[in-house]
């Protein structure tokens, strides 16, 4: 075999490899791309009861409510503009609280979001960057103050 | 006065890059050695200066002097001094300037130890390492000066995340690190060879341990960080596909490929621009690793810096970096002489096969880690890409190379034969059908994940029996001089056996816990009783106390296995005061077929505890199988054949270009 159709071959395979990942990657992405929305989101658009979608928000003041010891929780997320309803089983990421911002994933009926995870945060500052950008869609992002 | 010893020790260190990066390499052009021989000074003067604004840095945080900012917000006089040492870069400045110190560390390892190196070659490799220091500098010193100071000085510091307390992350970094920068010697060298216009085996004998080296540490420090987040942040996971860690799995992948191609520069002088450019896109994906974590576009423990200015910065020199020497790459690389032919069956054939899937690997994980910041940045939609992309994806581009780890290194060099390779496995595919078969009947046949995993790892292993039988020629000789061949092996035969056995212990550990792990959560009170599987834990009480700088409520669990006692664990909930943050750690009972692992979380009103414990089946395994590796790979460092400048032990054969040692 010569060097150049030893290259074009090796070329290729490569090329057929490259084409069998975008396949793999194309199919991937429509099962497994999960969007976030706001809670403003949800309200003006609308999402399907089977669609796997991550919320996010402040949790509002007052609204944390446990059942069963601590097993089983509910609180609203809001970005001060519209809010959701949220259910989760399991125990909560250690920085979860009442009015700081918070992340989850799981689907929404219509009325109430079923979180299968609550994403933890790193440190006491931390703004999951979608809620910071979220809040500033609603005008209520406190500049600099959670900046950081 | 310590501290600015420390700041003017970085200012002089970037005028010296200016010297190092202009001075060898205008000598290399004008075949001057005078000039060229200024470079190893040099880069040992670069080497000193970082060395002392890292002492320094070092000594402020030792000291706990507050009256460094960087300091202040990043320590506390409470910590212990483990702790206080590695906050030294368990923060973005400080983070830099270690990053530049192992950068110069390599170019200093480049002047002391280089002494064969042509002239030419080690000036301008050392005047490239100049110039990514010298962007670094610029950068600390631009947007990051870590010796500032504060006035007045507070009383006591901000303390370090909690999180990052922690034994397993104070040596992460400077593991990954290590590995990252590593990188950037074999780039270096990339970028000199196409200056200079030849690659050959010499140069890939120089190269390769450098990369080994760099991707020894680079496993190293993934399989820390992972080891960190299995047991710190009590969720019981070990790999998230999370884009922090994508940064550094996407250089290890890369730099795989590399590793493997640098055995073809070096035993067939083929693969020449091939090889160039996989040590370009490897330091390049270090480079972006860093930006994507340090620029603050993604959210994590990690990202220290949300300063615009600086993610821009890294960006910038990216952006010089992967563009400037793709460009060199497209200009100098037809001019590289084409090496030795082989046949598409062949030992290289194999090797560019594997550096095939492994780049397309890569690549399916750049696509996961970089589309949600490129579908926000056009539609500011935003979308989160996890494990079940990866799951669909890079999984089963892996797959073909663990059906050819099996047979690759079966084949020779040159023009192999299919049939005879595969002959050779026979048993291997007979333990593979009866381990995969046993798994079958074990689950009677549900879920196929299992199956698949279980069998590619038996496949592998076999594989990795069947070269060392044939190496050593057992059961054809006598079982005596068997023996012999085994113990007189070279040590890279032993690093690639040991590496890709890790990898099958590894699959063997991943498959267990993605596919049998057992999980309850329930709330407890002292004398409550839980059962999971085979396991039942009592939990005795909670008690709390005080650490040296947290308090802590510790639980005590008695855990009987099948009836018998089996363990008395402790996992802890704890508040560090001065960053009002609580922090869960896990208490895990590892044997060989698995972890124990219970976390416990807040204590209700009415004096129960969330209580989570998971079985999870073959862990330990994850971990003994990425220390093969790295064990391997210092296996292979150790293969005189590759330690350049080592004493030669046999003098027989001459030496073919100058470069080269104790041949073959």
């Amino acid at each position: 075999m010569t060097p150049k159709r030893r290259r074009l071959s090796i070329v290729l395979i490569g090329l057929a490899m490259l084409g069998t990942a975008a396949a793999l990657v194309l199919t991937a992405f429509e099962d497994n791309l999960v969007f976030f929305f706001s809670p403003t989101d949800i309200a003006e658009k609308g999402v399907g009861p089977d669609r796997r979608i991550r919320i996010g928000g402040m949790v509002e003041d007052g609204s944390w409510q446990k059942y069963e010891e601590g097993l089983r929780s509910e609180f609203v997320v809001t970005d001060f503009q519209n809010a959701v309803k949220v259910v989760y089983r399991g125990s909560l990421p250690d920085l979860f609280r009442e009015g700081q911002g918070v992340v989850a994933e799981g689907k929404f009926n219509g009325t109430v979001f079923t979180a299968s995870e609550v994403l933890a945060k790193h440190d006491e500052n931390y703004m999951p960057r979608e809620v910071a950008d979220a809040l500033k869609k609603s005008g209520r992002w406190k500049e600099g103050e959670e900046a950081k | 006065m310590i501290a600015e010893i420390g700041h003017y020790a970085l200012v002089l260190a970037f005028f010296v890059a200016i010297a190092q990066v202009v001075v060898p390499l205008y000598g290399a052009a004008r075949r001057d050695t005078a000039l060229m021989g200024f470079a190893a000074p040099a880069a040992s003067a670069q080497f000193l200066c970082i060395a002392i604004a890292f002492g320094a840095l070092m000594h402020a945080y030792i000291t706990s002097d507050f009256s460094v900012a960087n300091v202040a917000q990043n320590s506390h006089s409470l910590k212990p001094l483990l702790y206080k040492i590695s906050g030294v870069w368990g923060n973005h400045e400080g983070s830099m300037v270690f990053w530049v110190l192992i950068l110069a560390l390599f170019g200093f390892a480049v002047a002391a130890f280089g002494r064969q190196l042509p002239d030419s070659l080690k000036a301008r490799v050392i005047s490239i390492q100049g110039l990514i220091g010298l962007a670094f500098l610029a950068f600390i010193l631009l947007t990051s000066n870590p010796f500032e100071r504060l006035d007045p000085a507070p009383l006591d510091g901000r303390d370090l995340n909690p999180l990052l307390q922690d034994p397993g992350l104070a040596f992460h970094p400077p593991m990954l690190y290590i590995g990252y920068v590593g990188f950037s010697l074999a780039f270096s060298f990339a970028m000199a060879a196409l200056i200079e216009g030849r690659v050959d085996p010499a140069w890939a004998r120089w190269v390769r341990p450098w990369t080994l080296a760099a991707w020894t540490f680079l496993t190293a420090g993934i399989t820390l960080g992972s080891w960190w987040a299995y047991y710190e942040l009590g969720w019981g996971g070990w790999w998230f596909w999370d884009p922090v860690e994508n940064a550094s799995f996407m250089p290890w992948l890369a730099g795989t490929a590399l590793l493997h191609s640098a055995i073809v520069v070096e035993k067939r002088d083929a693969l020449k621009a091939w090889t160039i450019l996989l040590a370009i896109i490897t330091f390049s994906l270090s480079l972006m690793g860093t930006f994507l974590v340090r620029s603050g576009i993604l959210t994590s423990v990690h990202a220290f810096a949300v300063d615009p200015e600086r993610g821009l910065f890294i960006l910038g020199i990216l952006i010089v970096a992967v563009g400037g020497s793709l460009t060199l790459f497209a200009v100098r690389a037809p001019a590289l002489k084409a090496g030795g032919l082989f046949a598409p069956v062949s030992r290289e054939g194999g090797l560019v096969l594997n550096n095939l899937i492994l780049s397309v690997a890569t690549v399916t994980v750049f696509i996961g880690t970089l589309y949600p910041l490129f579908l926000d940045a056009m539609t500011g939609d935003k979308v989160s890409v996890g494990a079940p992309f990866f799951n669909a994806t890079f999984v089963p581009v892996m797959i073909p190379l663990l059906v050819l780890l099996a047979i690759g290194p079966l084949l020779p060099w040159k023009r192999g034969n299919l049939r005879a390779a595969v002959e050779k496995l026979w048993v291997s595919a007979l333990f593979t059908v009866v381990v995969a078969g046993g798994i079958l009947v074990l689950e009677k046949g549900a879920p196929l994940a299992p199956v698949l995993g279980f069998g590619f790892a038996a496949w592998v292993a076999g594989g990795v029996v069947t070269e060392l039988t044939e190496r050593i020629r057992l059961f054809r000789i006598p079982l005596g001089d068997s023996l012999r061949r085994l113990f007189n092996l070279p040590g890279a035969a032993y690093g690639m056996s040991l590496a890709h056995l890790g990898m099958a212990v590894f699959i063997c550990g991943a498959t267990g816990e993605m596919n049998w792990t057992r999980e309850l959560v329930a709330t407890a009170r002292a004398g409550d009783t839980l059962t999971l599987g085979q396991y039942e834990l009592v939990l005795e009480k909670v008690e709390r106390s005080q650490g040296p700088n947290y308090f802590r409520d510790m639980a005590t669990l008695n855990v009987s296995k099948d009836g018998v006692p089996y363990a008395t664990l402790h996992p802890e909930r704890r508040l560090y005061p001065v960053q009002q943050m609580p922090t869960t750690e896990a208490a895990i009972r590892s044997g060989i077929s698995g972890d124990l692992y219970v976390a416990i979380g807040e204590g209700s009103d009415l004096g129960g505890y969330i209580v989570r414990v998971w079985v999870k089946p073959l862990v330990p395994w994850i971990w003994a199988g990425a220390m093969m590796m790295v064990l391997g790979g210092l296996f292979s460092l150790s293969d005189r054949r590759l330690r350049i400048g080592a004493p030669k032990r046999s003098r027989r054969r001459p030496a073919a270009p100058a470069v080269t040692e104790a041949g073959d």
